[in-house]
């Protein structure tokens, strides 16, 4: 079942109360339902300011340093034999992932609200930082919110929150990975609504975060389309992105969903294989249920416990994902996939080995599915890889891996 | 009449204040959690809350937090929750149970068949901490429709606009919270949370009960002064905590607790 989407339909979503379809909305405890509902005016206020916009697109040209490059991978792409494969380099912005687009965002909505103290959760320590560096640069005060597990396998990251002047605190709750960290994020954010506030680092949680997140992250898929256009004439044929949240891959694929012949491949973690349970593929082995302030797809068992979940990556260790990428499932417009963590693994030796770009464990899955897409498409057809982040987060994770101490 | 409205009017009727503990089911041991609620009948509390243990309790401080951890380690299940207010109300058909919780245990389960089970369990209300009026346009009135109140949390931060709108989704009675926070948290300001429930007063009929912050006698007489009733949770799920081992000890522990509430709330009565 696929529909055709029309502008009319996507600016009619989501709805007023938050709704993609049957998912989205606002699920939190009524004391934060004021501040939602004044940081969905002043957003939706600020989204047609010509000031804010401004400031926005600056800060995204002169800080993150964008637009980022579309590169044809040529020796990636004769390896894999078919379709040629373009990389969307977001791994060169600032802070070394996709994430900054949308701290810069919301944190100049902070600063138009007047906010002084700024929380944020993070798996991999990539939104963390990104959040760290601008609270940095806007002297903000920064709380950081990390799974315990989290903290160790991504010490590098939390260093570099450190040194930005970030507070990191390692959540011991539950699982100790990202769900955990979110879980603390809402607890402070409860406690101190009237002078915090949250930056939440993927289109996932209460609207109008889903909402603002992927606005901020389109700036991707724009930029790749009108790239598309100048170097090849064309629109690519396939675009693929890794999926944890989902904020990179909505990003990318959002400017795109009115074009029907652009497939969209959203690529979730497959752990230790989805047959094993050990994995973070709500989409492709959830069901809809609710969770951190949303209706979506997620991992649960008969009961409705939220389950454990297994990947490599940090950034996709998450039992939910963003409530407009449950929506595009269900609609058929994207495909969502899994590959595992040893698929993944392959796929990062390969990009750093063959193209000497070395990404990021999450980025790695998106790697590994667009090279068997690729390989089964023709010659003249384009796949574009959001390169999300780059990899030395991961150096550690891959070294001991190889039995090695650094 | 519901089993709630019943009992609140009746101690209004008296001018005396409700007394409503919260712990969590399934916590120290599903097994005895009937018995604690008998315990607690028997200390002269008016209305239970039941916790309906989940996973990821976003509302919780780390003391229920933990009560939802031991709770699940020994298959707590919402099912298993509705079996403990059915043996319950074998020898108890007068005190009113309130399901609190989560909303992803009540749709894994499915909303009518819930709804339909718990109303034949015998639960009274049910308050769903992460469903605001705003997602429950289908839900209140299914619930309100099986003989279920639908209770609902009223924050510092609401606005007159949503209590009017809140108190319209809700019956039995409305859950003021009394500050900005977690539950367990120490930081209730009674001269702040007078002046709201007052303002809550003019703008609804129904019973206001409060909760967070509330620890011993002292704080229960405080906003029982101010209130239709008080809601007690940190402290007894603290308190099973720390006798876990020991059902006996802990019976005894729960009562030394409550009855000078008890007694603090009575001494109010006009």
């Amino acid at each position: 079942m696929s529909v055709k989407l029309t502008e009319e339909m996507l600016t009619a979503l989501p709805d007023a109360r938050g709704h993609f379809g049957a998912f989205g909305g606002r699920f939190v405890s009524e004391t934060l339902m004021d501040s939602l509902m004044t940081l969905e005016r002043e957003y939706l206020r600020l989204k047609k300011d010509p000031e804010f916009q401004a400031t926005f697109d600056k800060d995204l040209a002169d800080y993150v340093g964008r637009p980022s490059p579309l590169y044809f991978a040529e020796r990636l792409t004769r390896e894999t034999g078919g379709a040629q494969i373009w990389l969307k380099r977001e791994d060169l912005n600032h802070t070394g992932a996709h994430k900054v687009n949308n701290t810069i965002g919301q944190a100049l909505l902070a600063s138009f609200l007047g906010k002084k103290r700024i929380i944020a959760e993070t798996g991999a320590g990539q939104h963390g930082v990104a959040t760290a560096t601008v609270c940095a640069r806007l002297g903000l005060e920064c709380h950081v919110f990390m799974g315990a597990e989290d903290v160790q396998r991504q010490s590098l990251n939390v260093y570099r929150m450190k040194l930005l002047g970030a507070h990191v605190h390692a959540v011991q709750s539950g699982s100790r990975t990202l769900k955990d960290a979110m879980n603390d994020a809402m607890r402070d954010w409860v406690t101190n609504v009237d002078d915090t506030f949250y930056i939440i680092g993927t289109v996932a949680g209460p609207h109008p975060y889903p909402l603002l997140v992927r606005d901020f992250q389109s700036v991707i898929g724009r930029e790749t389309r009108s790239q598309s256009l100048e170097k090849t004439g064309k629109l690519p044929d396939a675009l693929v992105a890794c999926v944890g949240g989902g904020s990179n891959a909505i990003g990318m694929f959002y400017p795109f969903l009115t074009d029907e012949s652009v497939q969209l491949y959203g690529v979730e973690a497959g752990g230790l294989g989805i047959e094993t349970g050990q994995h973070a593929a709500p989409l492709c082995a959830g069901r809809p249920g609710v969770l951190h302030g949303n209706r979506t797809y997620l991992m649960e068992d008969d009961d409705g416990q939220i389950a454990a979940t297994h990947s490599i990556s940090a950034g996709l260790d998450y039992p939910g994902v963003g409530p407009e990428h449950s929506w595009l499932k269900d609609i058929g417009r994207a495909n969502y996939v899994s590959v595992t963590d040893d698929e993944a693994l392959d796929a990062f030796r390969m990009l750093t080995l063959v193209e000497g770009i070395m990404p990021a464990l999450e980025t790695a899955h998106a790697i590994a599915y667009a090279v068997k897409l690729a390989a089964t498409m023709d010659k003249d057809q384009m796949v574009v890889i959001n390169i999300s982040g780059r990899g030395d987060k991961d150096i550690h994770t891959i070294a001991q891996l190889d039995g090695i101490e650094l | 009449m519901s089993r709630i409205e019943g009992v609140l009017q009746t101690l209004k009727g008296q001018g005396r204040k409700a007394l409503i503990p919260f712990i969590t089911a399934g916590d120290p041991h599903p097994d005895e959690t009937v018995g604690l609620m008998h315990t607690m009948v028997d200390a002269g509390v008016d209305i239970i809350e039941l916790g309906v243990p989940f996973s990821d309790p976003m509302a919780d401080g780390p003391v229920i937090q933990l009560a939802c951890e031991r709770a699940l380690k020994h298959g707590t299940s919402l099912r298993r929750v509705l079996a403990i207010v059915r043996e319950f109300r074998q020898a108890n058909d007068t005190t009113p149970v309130v399901l609190m919780g989560y909303l992803n245990p009540i749709e894994a389960m499915g909303y009518e068949a819930f709804a339909d089970a718990a109303a034949a369990a015998g639960v009274d209300g049910v308050l769903t901490v992460d469903l605001p009026p705003e997602e429950a346009d289908d839900v209140a009135p299914l619930f309100a429709g099986k003989g279920l109140d639908p209770i609902f949390l009223l924050a510092p931060t609401t606005t007159d606009e949503r209590i009017r709108a809140i108190a319209d989704h809700s019956s039995g009675y409305v859950y003021y919270v009394s500050f900005n926070g977690v539950t367990g948290a120490a930081k209730i300001n009674v001269e702040e949370v007078a002046a709201k429930v007052a303002h809550i007063h003019e703008l609804t009929a129904l019973p206001v009960g409060v909760g967070f912050g509330i620890r011993d006698a002292e704080t229960a007489a405080a906003v029982g002064r101010v209130s239709d009733g008080v809601i007690v949770g940190s402290v007894l799920v603290d308190t099973i905590a720390r006798n876990q081992a020991d059902i006996e000890e802990l019976k005894r522990a729960l009562t030394d607790l409550l009855n000078p509430m008890r007694e603090a709330l009575d001494s109010l009565a006009s």
